[in-house]
This record gives structure tokens, C-alpha cells and sequence, in this order.
């Protein structure tokens, strides 16, 4: 396979990484739905949240190809998210410190 | 001149990798294209969050206690099945990439099962939660806390609203599985494939932070 082959089309992801991507989160879904018995108090919902982060780095990366694709797509994501994360705070300012 | 013009549509051809004919084609755009729809999908879901955000911390107790009502085990089943889908559904790109159609063809049949397996979970999920009286302006709802209600209903609405995505990937992908049949999906044109895996991959996403804001709150 090549490797340094960056047009959109060309660079092929092995069916082994895939599969193994999948393991990984497949063995974190576990973990988080064992973890959410275990009594973690406030630290419950940060590690659900953390582990469900993880996850989508590596769905976003891996399956949606963004690790591969031109550079460009990842300046997209990264306002995109900014964007949505700028809410999220600006809006939990008023909420929890209201 | 004849001649360098000829040379500049090869050479266009060739590197969007087609050979047979020169139409016009843009796959880098289509994928921009494709990832702008994405994320105003990001945003609809992401105000819905918001909501839950806001509401979670007004009424915790009450979302505690309402989450215990739903089923673990089929939002953990539920999982599992959109990430194999998931696998199945890059596979299946990753098989069309190597001349391997009917592998690929697979693949996305599997796609299209698991989405509908994830559907047939969704149905029996929902008609539990029904027979306990428990829906939107139901009596026994009503009865409840203002924040079990709310909890219910961003229940529904944003497990209905994912799961309408997931009605709509299984027709996409179904007209994918037609396209490549039809050799309009091709090894070396198969843009609207991969488009509709990265659609289909933001479903798995979204059902990633789902999951555990709904199913796992004890």
C-alpha cells in the first residue's frame, strides 16, 4: 500500500485497522457502561463524557478518514467544533453561575 | 494547441483517477460539500445538548431518577450494533477502493441489516416505555416531577430525532447499494459512497454521546 500518497482518493486504510479501531470501541463502550455502575460521585459524568470523547476522535479519524484527508478538513472541523464549544461555555457561564 | 488542451483534460482525468471519460467531476468539493451539511447537523444536535445541559443541572435529581426507567442493556446493544455498522459500512468503502464489489456489496447490505436491527431495538424500546404509560402527554407522565417530563422529553425527541437519521441512512445507503449495482458507484468513482459513510458514521457519533447521557446516569 502507499504511503505517501495524500489525494483524498488514493490513500487506502487497511481492513485490519478498521477492525481494530472497531475493538478499541467496542472494549470502550464496555468500559464506560461497567465504570457507570461503580459509584464515582461528580467524577461519573466527566468519564462518560471523556470516554465518549475518545471515542469520536477515533471515529472521526479513522472511519471518516480525517487523519488521511488533506490538511484543509481538519482547519474546518477544528472551527466547527470551536464554534460549538464557544457556545457550550458561554452558555454554561449562565447556567451555572447563575 | 489541440494538443495541450487534450494533455490538460488527461491530466485532469488521471488525477481525479478517472480514465474512461471526461466529464467534469469534483470530488474534493463534493466532500467539502458533504462536511459543510455535517455540521449544521453538529449544530441541530448540538443546541439539543444544550437544552439537555441546561436542564440537567436544574432538575439532576429528577433526570437521576428518570433514567433509571430506561433500558441499559438494549442502549448498550444499540451501541454496539451502529459501531459495527460502522466498521461494516468504511469496510465496505475500503473493499469497493481495492475492485472488490462484491465484497463491498456485502459489506453495505450489513450496513443496511444492522441499521434495521438497530430500528427493530429502537421499536421494542419505545413500546415498552408506551405500555408503562410512559409518553409524551401521557397521564402517567403528566403525573410526574416537571424535571422526569423534561427528562421524557428530550428523551424522545433526541433519541427520535437520531433514530429518524438512522430511517434516513438506511434509504441512502439502499440507493448506494442500487448505484453500485448500476455501476454508477465505481472502484474509480465513489464519491457518493464515501459521502454517505461519512453521513452515516455522524449517526454513530451522535449515538456515541447519547448513550451515555441518557442510558448511564444512575
Amino acid at each position: 500500500m502507499s504511503q505517501e500518497q495524500h489525494t483524498a482518493h488514493k490513500h487506502q486504510v487497511g481492513y485490519g485497522t478498521y477492525v481494530l479501531i472497531w475493538m478499541v470501541l467496542l472494549s470502550l463502550t464496555i468500559t464506560t457502561v461497567a465504570v457507570s455502575g461503580i459509584n464515582l460521585g461528580d467524577f461519573i459524568l466527566f468519564t462518560a463524557l471523556l470516554i465518549a470523547l475518545v471515542k469520536s476522535i477515533l471515529v472521526v479519524n479513522v472511519f471518516m478518514h480525517i487523519k488521511f484527508d488533506e490538511p484543509i478538513f481538519k482547519v474546518f472541523i477544528s472551527v466547527a467544533i470551536l464554534t460549538l464549544l464557544a457556545v457550550f461555555i458561554l452558555i454554561s457561564f449562565d447556567i451555572f453561575f447563575r | 494547441m489541440i494538443e495541450a488542451s487534450h494533455s490538460d483534460i488527461a491530466e485532469q482525468a488521471s488525477s481525479s483517477a478517472t480514465h474512461a471519460h471526461h466529464v467534469h467531476r469534483d470530488d474534493f468539493g463534493a466532500k467539502i460539500g458533504m462536511w459543510l451539511f455535517l455540521f449544521t447537523e453538529l449544530l441541530l444536535f448540538g443546541g439539543l445538548f444544550i437544552i439537555y445541559m441546561a436542564y440537567r443541572q436544574q432538575y439532576s435529581d429528577a433526570f437521576h431518577l428518570a433514567a433509571r426507567e430506561l433500558n441499559t442493556s438494549i442502549g448498550t446493544i444499540n451501541t454496539i450494533i451502529l459501531l459495527t455498522s460502522s466498521l461494516t459500512m468504511a469496510l465496505s468503502i475500503a473493499a469497493l477502493q481495492r475492485y472488490k464489489i462484491t465484497l463491498s456489496l456485502y459489506m453495505l447490505s450489513a450496513t443496511i441489516l444492522l441499521a434495521f436491527g438497530f430500528m427493530v431495538n429502537k421499536y421494542f424500546e419505545w413500546t415498552a416505555k408506551f405500555s408503562h404509560g410512559i409518553f409524551p402527554g401521557s397521564e402517567e407522565l403528566t403525573a410526574k416531577s416537571s424535571g422526569e417530563i423534561i427528562f421524557f422529553g428530550l428523551y424522545y425527541t433526541m433519541t427520535g430525532l437520531h433514530g429518524l437519521h438512522v430511517l434516513i441512512g438506511i434509504i441512502i445507503l439502499t440507493f448506494m447499494f442500487v448505484f453500485i449495482k448500476r455501476n454508477s458507484i465505481t472502484p474509480t468513482n465513489y464519491i457518493k459512497l464515501e459521502n454517505s459513510g461519512l453521513y452515516w458514521h455522524l449517526v454513530d457519533l451522535i449515538w456515541i454521546f447519547l448513550f451515555p447521557l441518557f442510558y448511564l446516569i444512575h
